[in-house]
């Protein structure tokens, strides 16, 4: 039951990603070009997205509980902190310089791209290098517990 | 950048697949109670095969939500219909580009969704501080590549 609405879940996910043109990464690099070919279709991207949530969310918290057992689990953290900032200026610089983030990546990995092809393991190493990147010293917060 | 492919401003399509891409989000809350932060999912699945330090443990649905991410070109095209879509070609570049984007969405406990559309959803002011500077470093990449270093 979970795995079949996992897997549902992920599908309109990458229906509206297909939908939306995000998966193609030309597009995503004109949203980012302000000052050449600007194409704003992606701000409508994120209205959509982020509205639609916010009231689903409401109402999905009305319940009290996740409808598949468990319990909400929501970042608390409130923190505007290093590696917050840091990860997403990176994560910017990489999305400017391939049209990728991590959904559209992944969404069009069948299509076969080579460019997709080289981009999506690189972002699998990456996703482990952070990870571990997180406790160096320089990033872990300072007088959490270790 | 040496891509530079006109695109059409598609409205419709895009706020319609935007609204598609919040269902999902509140399927991810309403069923399972997460977000649905496609760098985090991706991790959580990612640790069930390579050891990674803070990887969620619910792995059951994360591994078949991204079977069903990469199953949605598939089915449109067994509809009939196109994906229309122009990849970077720049090989190096994407190798570099998928690097960063995976630190940095690790680092930064977020990407474009768990951030950009389930962190403003529920007014985090994290979120939104980490949404405005990946916006803002892209813009800035995008400025640099194509109108000083490539104009």
């Amino acid at each position: 039951m979970r795995m079949m609405w996992g897997f549902l879940s992920g599908l309109v996910f990458g229906l509206g990603l297909i939908l939306s043109g995000m998966a193609d990464p030309a597009k995503v690099l004109n949203f980012l070009d302000l000052a050449g070919s600007w194409d704003p279709s992606l701000a409508f991207v994120m209205g959509g997205a982020s509205v639609t949530a916010f009231i689903g969310y409401r109402l999905a918290w009305r319940r009290g509980a996740p409808v598949l057992g468990g319990e909400f689990d929501i970042p608390q953290s409130r923190r505007i902190d290093r590696p917050l900032l840091t990860g997403a200026a990176l994560f910017g610089i990489g999305w400017g310089i391939g049209g990728f983030c991590p959904g559209p990546a992944l969404t069009a990995l069948p299509l076969l791209a080579p460019g997709t092809l080289v981009f999506v393991p690189a972002m699998l190493a990456g996703l482990w290098l952070g990870a571990q990147l997180k406790r160096a010293p320089i990033f872990a917060a300072r007088g959490a517990a270790t | 950048m040496e891509m530079q492919i006109e695109t059409a401003f598609t409205l419709w399509a895009s706020l319609a697949g935007g609204v598609l891409i919040g269902l999902s989000a509140v399927m991810v809350m309403a069923l399972f109670g997460r977000i649905a932060g496609i760098a985090g999912i991706t991790q959580g699945a990612l640790g069930g095969v390579i050891p990674m330090s803070g990887a969620a443990r619910d792995r059951d649905w994360r591994w078949t939500f991204l079977l069903g991410l990469l199953a949605a070109p598939v089915l449109v095209l067994m509809a009939g219909s196109q994906v229309a879509q122009s990849v970077p070609t720049n090989l190096p570049a994407m190798v570099l580009a998928g690097l960063l984007v995976g630190i940095g969405t690790a680092l930064g406990s977020g990407c474009t969704s768990g951030h950009g559309v389930c962190g403003l959803a529920r007014l985090s002011r994290r979120s939104l501080a980490a949404t405005l500077t990946f916006m803002a470093a892209g813009f800035l990449t995008v400025f640099l590549l194509r109108h000083v270093v490539g104009g």
